[in-house]
Parts: structure tokens; C-alpha cells; sequence
């Protein structure tokens, strides 16, 4: 299933505890609201940094696990944690093209009708809101 | 029923949560306009919907396109709505006579508060796309605006 999240998003956790406890391949695609979420951004732009040092899915555990730190500090920390070049990671996450990635995610959410995380498809379907990955696995098909 | 494309828009009176003159047809003319009717300040799903448009509001503009959000709420709720959503999108109110806006652009919920609808409206102060939510839980993507611009 393809999941349109945010890494400041409460719902969003909750729905990656529920998608850790079923198996399932899962589409992350990145879907930040400065506005209810300030760090969302930057969280979205640390993941796809540690990407770029093959370590997408441990930055993303790890932002989903502590959402409560999110400040640049705590970026580094956890890029540190993982082993991550954070010279390097800190660049990236800077940079242009990680930005223009995360917002051809966001473009592409849009594009699909999304309007709130997190959003689910699978099977054509699409699930939103806090019961989105519950209401997804109890769709036919 | 919303106003449909090809319609005129109804002359109206909005006031400004930001404060200032009313807004009115006159300033529908010359740009591209949408209005976006949403049920009540502070509800959840309102919520949503208007921090998405705000996340756009860039593409918004390059498409030579303002965006108004509007309800029947007072000017203060609406003003501490935008400031708690921390938004950018202006916000209107029809609050006095209440619904009397959204009454003339058909999107007044029997209910006393706007149906959930976006209307864009052209430079000539015509119609050029509506549409209303079948529900009012259900949120209208920005991708139809985008599709109607």
C-alpha cells in the first residue's frame, strides 16, 4: 500500500504501529503541513537525507518513534545514532533536490486527492484519517 | 444548489475577519477568485482542508488565483481560527445577515451553516467551476481547484 504521511502527525504514528503489526509492503510518500505541523518539513527532508545513506526506513522509524523531538539537535542525534555521515546528512537534508523530492510527494498527494494523513491506497481504494490502515485491510479485494 | 458555471456571481457583502472595507463583487473583477465554503471555524475536518489549500497557496498564485475562505462565524472566531491554524488564506464572514451570502450562491446548509463547496470565479465575475461535497465530512481535494484552473 502507498501511505501519504507526516512525521508530526499523531495519526500518522499510530497508523505505523498498526502497519508494523501486519504484512504488508509499504509506499511511503511524504505529505507535510507546514501550517498544523512546523517541523513536519524538516522531518520529511532528514528522512530522504538518511535515504541518501540508505537509511531511509531507520530515519523514519526512528522520527515516527519520538515525535516529540523533532528540533535540528534532534536530527542530528538520531542521524548520529544510525551511523550516518551527518556532515553529509546535514547538506543534503538542505539541499534543493531533497526539497524538490519531498514537494513532487506532496504534488503528487494532491494529485490523488489527498487531504489529510494519513491516506492510504491500496487496491485502487483510498483510506483517511485515524482508521485509514484498519479501514483499508477491512476493504474487499 | 451551488451556482453553476456560466452564472453570474450574486452581488454580496462579505465582512473581513482581517478588518477593512466589506468584500463585495466589485472585487471579484480583474482576477480569479475561490471562494472556499466551509462549515465552522475550529472543526476538525474544516481544518484540514484550509491547512492543505495554505500549503499550495504558491501554485495558487502562480496560477493568477486568491483564495477566501468564508463561513457564517463572527469575524473574532474567525480571526482566532486562522491565527490558530496559523494559515495564511483570508478569511470571510457571513455572519450578519447570517447565510445571506452563502444563501445567494446556493450553498446555504439547511442547517444555517455553508454546505462544504469551492467556487471559482473568473476576472468577469462569472463562474467558471463550482462544486459542492455530497457530504459535508467529505473534503474536497485541491486537486479539483487546480483541475478547474
Amino acid at each position: 500500500m502507498t501511505v501519504y504521511g507526516d512525521y508530526e502527525c499523531p495519526f500518522c504514528a499510530a497508523a505505523e504501529v498498526q502497519l508494523h503489526a501486519r504484512v504488508v509492503r509499504v509506499v511511503f510518500r511524504h505529505f507535510p503541513i507546514r501550517s498544523s505541523h512546523p517541523r513536519a518539513h524538516a522531518a520529511a527532508h532528514a528522512a530522504e537525507a538518511a535515504a541518501e545513506q540508505g537509511a531511509f526506513w531507520a530515519m523514519h522509524d526512528a522520527l515516527f518513534g519520538d515525535q516529540g523531538r523533532l528540533e535540528d539537535p534532534h536530527l542530528w542525534d538520531r542521524a548520529r545514532r544510525l551511523g550516518l555521515d551527518v556532515d553529509r546528512f546535514d547538506a543534503d537534508r538542505r539541499s534543493q533536490r531533497i526539497a524538490d523530492r519531498v514537494r513532487a510527494h506532496f504534488h503528487g498527494g494532491v494529485r490523488a486527492g489527498v487531504v489529510t494523513t494519513p491516506t492510504v491506497f491500496v487496491d485502487g481504494g483510498r483510506y483517511s484519517g485515524r482508521t485509514a490502515v484498519d479501514d483499508a485491510f477491512r476493504a474487499p479485494g | 444548489m451551488v451556482l453553476a458555471a456560466g452564472e453570474p456571481a450574486p452581488d454580496f457583502s462579505l465582512a473581513r475577519a482581517a478588518g477593512g472595507e466589506p468584500f463585495t463583487r466589485t472585487d471579484l473583477l480583474g482576477r480569479t477568485t475561490v471562494l472556499v465554503f466551509y462549515p465552522f471555524a475550529f472543526s476538525p475536518v474544516c481544518t484540514d482542508q484550509l491547512n492543505v489549500y495554505n500549503e499550495l497557496l504558491e501554485e495558487f498564485r502562480e496560477r493568477g488565483a486568491t483564495l477566501y475562505g468564508v463561513s457564517c462565524d463572527a469575524i473574532w472566531s474567525q480571526r482566532a481560527f486562522k491565527e490558530q491554524l496559523g494559515i495564511d488564506i483570508e478569511q470571510l464572514s457571513d455572519f450578519e445577515p447570517k447565510g445571506a451570502v452563502c444563501r445567494a450562491f446556493g450553498v446555504l446548509h439547511e442547517r444555517g451553516m455553508p454546505e462544504r463547496a469551492l467556487v471559482v470565479i473568473g476576472p468577469d465575475a462569472v463562474v467558471k467551476w463550482s462544486y459542492q461535497a455530497p457530504q459535508l465530512a467529505e473534503l474536497p481535494g485541491a486537486n479539483l481547484i487546480f483541475d478547474a484552473l
